[in-house]
């Protein structure tokens, strides 16, 4: 295992804004858009340029989706062994071309994808690796990124930095930034990196997927999310959320406690161990408020908690409290909304 | 074949309070527990054991007090335990981290590094992947189950945001593993008896002939130029009020003026 060699390095070599644009099977991940509108504003400040990569095969004209979001450049590695995510090959080939380019900042999604070979780059480019960010700042004098994310299941924030390193390097949270309003008139370069033979070898390979079928609208992905907690007593009694989620068009979530008792499935769990949501209406009902709940729904747009109890800390996040039984104040709701 | 699993002792987050004045963490009021996602690699890698023959390590870089926490693996089944605890140490980042736990890994030789799928103190989930790169082998992350195994190669199902990528390769590898991979034991009477007893190794960074500069708080890339709590102020939330039919009548408003209702 060889120590690295820091003789050759000048922070001053590197220049310009990365995003890495996640695709599966083709399709790009809405984060890589984020990303790109976030991005753009940090390059505009810097005076430098925005660049997407893009690596997979047969996705070559998915470029000017990224140019027209923002990108003054997309760095595309298109080639059959990059059909599946791999990640060795998606490592070495990031690796190869930031080595060639040198870029000062790559972000990426905080995503399966993401998280699982940025660490890899990170060691590879001997650069430091912030996870999961919510915000990114600048400090002109020194080009330091920044970097903000929540710890300790969100009981924490901190500003993170790496001043003696580049590329600065995060894997950022899904729907924090906002997408640019496309422009399909904007002009860009695509650019086609020759990679390293080398980079193209490794030894896993995949074998198969199976996709996830969602019969419900995905958490993740929606704009509404109600929850029921412990209080709800009863899967029998989650009707009352999945009405109300049908009645504002929204999905169904879950805390911890109601997954366990078996109410609902893992798959809607918010949470710490369950999924990150950040949607623009989440509505917690008979949810006390956990630090481990909160960290998964915090950077919600608007909270809204139904709770008995007023010392509740769910109240502590929420823009409106309504202290009461949610077996009245549910139905009641839903009924109003169906007017 | 030899098994190696990664642990992290963590601040107990159900029991965690934040200075609201100076941004940190009450670290004396939290206590400490075993990173939950650490128990189900120990599982699997005793799992595997029982399968393919072969000894568990459980490694955990951390201070002398981490010992108990080896001591619950050993409790489980775990053959040995080893404690990488060096004043150098101190303060690594994952970058820093990694390299250390890749060193100690080399020292004992391993067929299948395992890890939890990430700490729940920093959330981080890069120790893993950041191990196996430094070490240049293959890391497949996010593991829900293992499908074969032999000595040579594994085929496993990774649970990925749109669904479950199958992937294989070859040995040595280093895995990521997720809650749903198995039902962690409880210790076995035998076990809790032969952990009593139990001295983990203790390692320092010289053993593991590991180079200064690449760990400890100041070679870590990483720095935290601040911290703050991120509890929201209370009492900030407008109160709705009334009857239930009085506080779905105002929360509906509310809503129509946000645009969620019509
Ligand atoms: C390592 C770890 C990870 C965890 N990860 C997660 C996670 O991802 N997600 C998660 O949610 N939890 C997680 N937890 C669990 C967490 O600590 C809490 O136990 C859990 O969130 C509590 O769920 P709850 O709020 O539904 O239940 P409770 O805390 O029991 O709260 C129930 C609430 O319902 C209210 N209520 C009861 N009846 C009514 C009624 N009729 N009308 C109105 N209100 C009513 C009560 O006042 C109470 O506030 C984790 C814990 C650990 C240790
Ligand atoms: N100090 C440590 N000692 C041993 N294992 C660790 C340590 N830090 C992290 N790990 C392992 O790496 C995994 C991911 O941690 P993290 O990257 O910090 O989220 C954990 O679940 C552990 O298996």
């Amino acid at each position: 295992m060889a120590d690295f060699n820091r003789d050759n390095f000048k922070k001053e070599d590197f220049k310009g804004v990365w995003v890495f644009a996640e695709q599966r099977r083709g399709h790009l991940h809405n984060v890589g858009f984020e990303l790109l509108g976030k991005g753009r504003e940090l390059a505009d400040q810097l005076g430098c340029e925005l660049a997407a990569v893009l690596i997979g095969s047969g996705i070559k004209a998915k470029a000017a989706d990224l140019i027209a979001a923002g990108a003054d450049k997309v760095y595309v590695v298109d080639t059959p062994e990059l059909l599946n995510f791999n990640d060795e090959l998606y490592a070495n080939v990031l690796a190869d071309i930031a080595e060639q380019f040198k870029p000062e900042i790559i972000l990426t999604g905080a995503t399966a994808v993401g998280r699982a070979f940025f660490p890899r780059v990170s060691i590879k480019l001997n650069a430091g690796l912030t996870a999961d960010c919510t915000a990114f700042e600048l400090d002109m004098t020194t080009r330091n990124l920044y970097q903000i994310r929540p710890a300790f299941g969100g009981s924490l924030m901190a500003k993170i930095m790496t001043p003696e390193r580049r590329p600065q390097m995060s894997p950022a949270r899904y729907k924090v930034f906002k997408r640019l309003v496309v422009d399909p008139a904007k002009k860009g370069e695509i650019i086609e990196p020759k990679i390293k033979e080398d980079s193209l070898k490794g030894r896993q390979a995949f074998v198969d997927f199976i996709e996830e079928v969602e019969t419900t609208i995905n958490i993740s992905e929606a704009d509404i999310v109600v929850s029921g907690g412990r209080g709800m007593g009863s899967g029998d009694n989650f009707k009352l959320i999945r009405e109300l989620a049908q009645a504002l068009n929204g999905a169904v979530g879950a805390s911890r406690a109601a997954v366990d008792s078996g109410w609902i499935p893992y798959s809607h769990q918010v949470g710490q161990t369950g999924k990150t949501v950040s949607p623009k209406l989440y509505v917690a009902c008979g949810i006390s408020g956990s630090v481990q709940h909160l960290a998964g729904m915090q950077s919600s747009d608007i909270i809204v908690a139904i709770n008995k109890d007023p010392e509740a800390p769910i109240f502590g996040v929420a823009k409106f409290g309504l202290v009461g039984d949610l077996f009245e104040i549910l139905p009641a709701l839903t009924a109003r909304l169906k007017k | 074949m030899k098994l190696v699993v990664f642990i992290k002792q963590v601040p107990d987050t159900t029991n965690i309070k934040v200075d609201p004045e100076t941004g940190t963490l009450k670290r004396e009021t939290a206590g400490t527990v075993m990173n939950p996602f650490d128990m189900y690699a120990i599982e699997e890698a005793l799992r595997l054991k029982e399968k393919l023959g072969g000894t568990v390590t459980v490694v955990t870089m951390g201070p002398p007090m981490a010992k108990d926490m080896l001591r619950i693996s050993i409790g489980m089944g775990a053959d040995e335990a080893v404690l990488l605890s060096d004043r150098l140490l101190a303060g690594s980042d994952t970058w820093a981290t990694s390299y250390a736990l890749a060193k100690a890994a080399e020292k004992l030789g391993f067929d299948i590094m395992l890890f939890g799928k990430q700490a729940v103190d920093g959330d981080t989930a890069q120790v893993g992947p950041s191990a196996a790169q430094y070490l240049n082998i293959p890391s497949l992350t996010w593991v829900k189950k293992i499908r074969e195994v032999s000595d040579k190669e594994i085929t496993v199902e990774r649970m990925m945001d749109d669904g479950v990528d199958i992937v294989k390769s070859s040995l040595p590898v280093a895995l990521t593993v997720v809650k749903e991979i198995n039902e962690p034991r409880l210790e076995s009477l035998k076990g809790k008896m032969r952990a009593k007893k139990y001295e983990p190794a203790v390692w320092t960074l010289a053993d593991i002939n590991g180079n200064e500069q690449m760990v400890g708080v100041k070679n870590s890339p990483t720095r935290v130029a601040k911290s703050w709590s991120a509890q929201r102020e209370a009492g900030k939330a407008e109160m709705i009020d009334g009857d239930a039919a009085a506080m779905a009548e105002k929360l509906f408003t509310r809503l129509k003026e946000l645009g969620f209702a019509k």
